[in-house]
């Protein structure tokens, strides 16, 4: 067995009287690729904060190995820099770079090379940058602004922050998120070779399929508490996700097809042009259908969404519902034709977070409501409706929409389109972020929808979903459509060629 | 439980700012009894009237995120044409209607510039200031406008019964400031806009109207408060109302408004005024020097802000 390099024990922490973590433990070793699975709010990344310095613990001891006498010394953490300093490092789900300045200045702030007097040595600075950009691959020169970096390589900035620390345990806290498929196997094998290297790398992630192909261990927490560390060999992927929701889940019903009612087209798009040399994009939308959208990571389909919820002008293209020509250029104008969109974008466009989970619910149906003053009675009859329907867990519905998990933060948004009473409902990347009990019930919830009328357009990048909630699905790749596909045609296979520009429309 | 729970903390700052009101009033009474006196007390709520008026205002703008410098112009440039319309029609409600009328344009012009425009507030605002306090030096040619009309006088110093107009006034814009920000729906409106314009803009919100209307109530109400003003001073002065904003933002950030957007409460502001007004009056029965009024008044804004952000993280 492998040496322990960090080990906690008997962690609490609690926020504003709420237990965030209740006596949980954890073991890394060197050179081990660690996961740490949970639904969100389960108190992974709170666990991994207090391990690097971002929160103090309540309760409980942490232990680090110390290198010269190779013993396990009780440490207090008192600061991210001292963790980093320590070795411990963390790449954060949102990313912490300073966009206006440069990859060099970025990864060596607060501790530049220094020349002459208090002067920042700006060669000594490219060298360090260059040579720790060629650990994680990413060759760009260490001059570029941050901000105009994809952001793949954003991460791979963070990563080389984090790494020019020399250090010992690396976190990565949902790192393939945003990223590509691509730009995710790269981050794969600059994990692998991390391990190699005695790295110990901490794996936070919502994806199955990634943590089977990467980790050699897995800990499972629930609700704030400890559950079990495993042998990734050892387990299943049913065994993981009954350990984390301590339930079997539901699964989705897959074909839901014979709802579809095919003979009504709701949406029509014609001639939308998502980039300016890409070939037009025009589809329809049948009633009772989802429809799946799938793409790379910058194939268009977000830009797609705004285009139809007038976010964006529409230039050429047209778009009919139910067969009537609708003029859209302003997000009220898609909203009166009974268009509803959920963006991927949760905290930055989907709510306002400092107001109330009531306040979010009702934002956009107030303009539909006759009375200009709030009559409390109706509204709270609507919030009560979907906070019940949804099963949006919370104290209280005058409690800020931030204090919820992403999960439920999610519904919010949700119940905001419905009590507006769409027919349409566009959902960019519904789960992302979101725990593996609220993703199911979202694909239920999305069904459920859809037989009572509704139709809906789902941008996904996860393969997974995609395959399991449409009823047919359209590729994307650089602006354009590249595959229309049947569920039966919707294989792996093809769907991936289509998203690669393989297949012709 | 949970009902009385909520209310506690939501009411927690303005009752705090309340109980410092108090200690307030008892530290100046000790020190001279007149404060206590009806007349004192009359006083300072007509002090506090105008600067009230225009700070229910200034909260909306603040809440939706930006902030009107143009405030204390335009309470010289109401006033002003109140006033010369006065002088030459003798009609006290066409100068009323004509010095509103200035403030819905510049209020429009503001929220116009900030909206449409996409300047910042800040920007916008700084130069309406800068344009109206010249061109009431230009109009005037630096002397005063002196009326004769008795009713206008009035406005800033009649009586209902032992009640001062500009208080009753007031109170009839605190109501309608209150009323807007919590019943209404435009009311959810300012607060969305303020707290994340672009999710408000994704919801189906018309940001730029609302920003335009905030823009212009803030400059009706304070047209409004420049009527008081210039028939309190008898006179139309192109120098008038120096500073005038500061005061509806420090009333607004020491009653609990977030300089950030999204966040404060017109009652806040009210008792803020108050607070301000108390300070000064009291500093001012007991000798203090106004050079060390100012101080004073600048720790007050240090001590209830610092006193804001610690509360908020506990």
């Amino acid at each position: 067995m492998s040496e322990v390099i960090v080990k906690m024990e008997g962690i609490s922490k609690a926020f504003a009287g709420i237990k965030a973590l209740d006596n949980v433990q954890i073991e890394l070793r060197k050179g081990e690729i660690h996961a740490l699975m949970g639904e969100n709010g389960a108190g992974k990344s709170t666990l991994m904060k207090i391990m690097t310095g971002v929160y103090t613990k309540d309760e409980g001891s942490m232990y680090l190995l110390d290198e010269e006498s190779k013993e396990l010394k009780l440490t207090e953490m008192k600061s991210p820099l001292m963790a980093q300093k320590l070795g411990l490092s963390m790449v954060f789900q949102e990313l912490n770079l300073l966009e206006n300045m440069n990859i060099g200045e970025n990864i060596f702030i607060g501790r530049e090379p220094v020349g002459t007097g208090t002067i920042v040595d700006k060669k000594v600075l490219d060298e360090r940058a260059r040579e720790e950009l060629a650990k994680v691959k990413l060759d760009v020169d260490p001059n570029t602004t941050v901000s105009t970096l994809s952001c793949g390589q954003k991460q791979c900035v963070e990563i080389a922050k984090a790494l020019s620390f020399d250090a010992r345990v690396v976190v990565f806290d949902e790192p393939t998120a945003s990223l590509s498929e691509t730009e995710s196997q790269t981050l794969f094998e600059i994990i692998q070779e991390l391990k190699e290297k005695g790295v110990c790398i901490v794996y936070i992630s919502h994806r199955m399929e990634e943590v089977f192909e990467l980790a050699d261990r897995i800990t499972v927490f629930r609700n704030g508490t400890y559950i079990d560390t495993v042998e990734a060999s050892d387990v299943s992927e049913a065994d993981l996700i009954k350990m984390m929701i301590g339930r079997d889940l539901e699964e989705g019903k897959k074909q839901g097809s014979e709802y579809v009612n095919k003979a009504k087209t709701v949406l029509s798009v014609k001639n939308i042009t998502v980039f300016p040399n890409a070939s037009p994009v025009s589809f329809d939308l049948h009633e009772k259908e989802i429809l799946g959208l799938f793409g790379l990571v910058g194939a268009g389909r977000t830009e797609l969404s705004r285009v139809i919820f007038g976010i964006d002008p529409i230039g050429e293209g047209e778009i009919y519902i139910q067969g009537n020509k609708v003029h859209i250029t302003c997000p009220r104008d898609a909203i009166n034709a009974g268009i509803g969109l959920v963006p991927e974008d949760r905290k930055g466009l989907g709510l306002i977070l400092g107001m109330s989970i009531k306040d979010n619910m009702l934002i956009s149906k107030l303009g539909q409501l006759k009375s200009w003053i709030l009559n409390k009675k109706i509204l709270k009859d609507i919030t009560g409706t979907y906070i019940s329907d949804l099963g949006i867990v919370l104290r209280d519905e005058d409690q800020e929409v931030k204090e919820l998990s992403g999960g439920n933060q999610q519904k919010v948004v949700i119940a905001k389109w419905l009590a507006m009473t769409p027919d349409i409902l566009i959902m960019d990347e519904p789960t992302r972020g979101i725990d593996v009990g609220a993703k199911s019930e979202i694909y239920t919830l999305m069904r459920k929808l859809t037989e009572a009328g509704k139709s809906i357009i789902m941008i996904s990048s996860e393969m997974a979903e995609v395959q399991k909630v449409s009823d047919r699905v359209i590729v994307m790749h650089e602006g354009s459509i590249t595959g229309e596909l049947s569920i039966e045609e919707a294989t792996k296979n093809n769907i991936m060629q289509a998203a690669f520009g393989g297949i012709k429309a | 439980m949970n009902e009385k729970k909520k209310l506690d903390l939501s009411s927690f700052r303005e009752l705090l700012l309340i109980g410092v009101v108090i200690l307030l009033c008892i530290i100046w009474t000790a020190m001279n009894s007149q404060f206590i006196s009806m007349n004192n007390i009359t006083n300072i709520l007509r002090q506090g009237s105008y600067t009230a008026i225009a700070a229910v205002g200034m909260t909306m703008v603040i809440i939706i995120g930006e902030i009107d410098l143009s405030a204390g112009s335009l309470v010289c440039a109401s006033g002003l044409v109140g006033a010369m319309v006065c002088k030459s029609t003798n009609n006290v409600v066409l100068a009323v209607v004509a010095a509103m009328l200035v403030g819905v344009v510049v209020g429009g012009s503001n929220g116009v510039l900030c909206a449409v425009g996409k300047l910042p507030g800040f920007i916008a605002t700084l130069a309406s200031m800068t344009v109206l306090r010249g061109l009431a030096y230009i109009v005037t040619e630096g002397n005063s406008v002196v009326w004769t009309n008795d009713a206008f006088t009035k406005i800033g110093t009649g009586y209902v019964g032992i009640v001062p107009i500009p208080v009753i006034i007031m109170v009839i814009v605190i109501i309608f400031g209150v009323f807007l920000t919590t019943k209404l729906r435009f009311g959810r409106y300012i607060y969305a806009v303020g707290g994340n314009m672009e999710a408000s803009r994704w919801s189906g919100i018309a940001v730029v109207k609302v920003k335009i209307i905030v823009y212009m109530i803030m400059g009706i109400l304070t047209s409004i408060a420049g009527l008081i003003v210039v028939a309190r001073l008898g006179s139309g002065q192109p120098s008038a109302g120096q500073n005038f904003e500061m005061d509806c933002i420090t009333a607004a950030v020491v009653g609990g408004t977030s300089m950030s957007g999204g966040r404060g409460k017109i009652l806040g502001t009210v008792v803020g005024v108050l607070l301000l007004t108390v300070l000064t009056n009291g500093m001012t029965l007991v000798g203090i020097n106004t050079y060390w009024q100012q101080v004073f008044k600048g720790v007050i804004i240090v001590v209830s802000v610092l006193a804001d952000t610690h509360t908020k993280k506990s």
